[in-house]
């Protein structure tokens, strides 16, 4: 139906912003979200920014995939 | 053109493989898990999740695809709106081609109904004022990620004294029917919640599914290592016996939630008692507008009685919903009934269980 799309912030204006997805630029309304930043990704549903998108968290979960795969050892006691 | 970063680390094989083999060297219960959202169940699907499980972990697909879950009763009500003098109804796009209990919006659009598909909300308030003459009903189906768009389409419709716009509700928030599934005794190991839903609501919400049935629920993201990554911490969780709510989507989802976004839903609507294709009503999991912008409510403006009809013959689409049996125990599955001519709800969107197996089908 309208699924959630990461989409880049290109421009702010008012409750108004210019999102990127994929090359194509869309309008979205950003009144759901407190300060909104050219630059910022941002989760796109249904016209509207739900979310921010957290880089320092999205490269936590990166290190947390690396993580996973060195608790082999850990984990083999638990087995 | 920057890429969304990390895009590629989230779907690199590799990685999907080492974490696969995490599962599988750890998992030792048989497990049922459920995903409630109809992104998880596509991408379940798209990226091949269920081949990189062990035969131990069964994955189910639930409630989660809002066009799915809604019932017939509404489809017929939208339809009986439309036929009206004056009225233009204004939908997202899957709901057209859901078939009521004798027509669909889109069979209705050809015998000249005026029909128009939105991408948003504040589109048919667009609508409304550029047709002064005429009734416009937007269709507000959804979870709590659309529920908040209504909200302000609401809202600013008030401001601006719109005369001629109102919604017809068939919002639903999540956490009653989690707990109806496992009322109704079908087993649940752990939940794969969805993420953007919990990215408006927050974490609170699920604790007390981990308190009164002690069901592990994992927050996930969409890509294919999230929902790996996800299975994986539900996993740990159920070997060592300790369920709790966890986020793995931590890039988007914070324990306490949008705020502003749930300020604006309390503001528009009230929880109420809900009809769920499958399930009958469900207490308290729906949304009504609230007396204060009574006048944008359709249910009021066109107050009509309707009755509930049976499912079309064969279509097992409301145990599909449950989880009690998958696509392909349908016997009119990828026969009769295919996307381009859908029997039931869950072939109509792509989010629906029986559309994303048929479209990933080998
Ligand atoms: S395949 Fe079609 S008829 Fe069968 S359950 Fe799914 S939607 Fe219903």
């Amino acid at each position: 139906m309208c699924l959630g799309v990461p989409a880049k912030v290109i421009s702010v204006d008012g409750n108004m912003a210019g999102v990127e997805i994929g090359g194509v630029t869309y309008q979205a309304r950003i009144d759901l979200l407190d300060e909104v930043l050219p630059g910022d990704y941002v989760i796109l549903h249904a016209g509207f920014a739900i979310e921010k998108v957290d880089e320092a968290e999205a490269a936590e979960t990166i290190r947390l995939f690396k993580e996973v795969l060195s608790m082999e050892d850990q984990e083999k006691d638990i087995d | 053109m920057k890429k969304i970063p990390y895009i590629d680390v989230y779907r690199d094989q590799t990685l999907l493989k080492d974490i696969s083999s995490r599962i599988h060297a750890i998992s030792k219960k048989e497990v049922q898990f459920m995903e409630v959202c109809g992104g998880h169940t596509m991408a379940i699907h798209q990226f091949g999740i269920r081949q990189m499980l062990p035969p131990t972990i069964k994955l189910l697909s639930g409630p989660g695809c809002p066009v799915c879950v809604t019932s017939r009763i509404y489809i017929d009500k939208a339809i009986r709106i439309g036929q009206m003098k004056d009225v233009i109804i204004t939908t997202y796009g899957d709901l057209i081609r859901v078939p009521g209990s004798s027509s669909s919006l889109e069979r209705e659009r050809g015998n000249g109904m005026d029909v128009r598909m939105v991408y948003s909300a504040m589109d048919a308030v667009v609508i409304a004022r550029e047709n002064p003459t005429r009734q416009v009903v937007f269709l507000g189906i959804g979870f709590e990620t659309t529920a908040p768009a209504s909200a302000i389409t609401i809202i600013e419709a008030k401001k601006s004294g719109l005369v001629n716009f109102s919604l017809l509700s068939a919002h639903k928030v999540m956490p009653p029917v989690m707990q109806q599934l496992i009322h109704e005794g079908i087993r649940i190991n752990g939940y794969i919640a969805p993420g953007h839903v919990s990215a408006i609501t927050g974490t609170r919400m699920y604790q007390p599914i981990v308190e009164n049935f002690h069901i592990p629920v994992v927050v996930s993201g969409f890509e294919a290592a999230d929902i790996l990554h996800s299975i994986l911490l539900l996993v740990r969780q159920v070997e060592s016996g300790t369920p709790r709510v966890e986020v793995q989507y931590k890039r988007v989802v914070k324990s306490e939630g949008n705020t502003i976004a749930q300020e604006r839903m309390r503001q528009v609507f009230s929880p109420a008692d809900e009809p769920w294709r499958g399930f009958g009503v469900i207490p308290e999991s729906g949304l009504r507008i609230r007396k204060a912008f009574s006048t944008f409510d359709a249910d009021l403006r066109f107050p009509l009685k309707m009755k509930e009809s049976p499912e079309p013959k064969g279509c097992i689409c409301g145990n599909i919903l449950k989880g009690l049996q998958a696509p392909a125990d349908c016997r009119l599955f990828a026969k009769k009934c295919t996307p381009d001519d859908p029997v039931g709800a869950c072939m109509v969107s792509s989010e629906g269980a029986c559309a994303a197996a048929y479209k990933y089908a080998t």
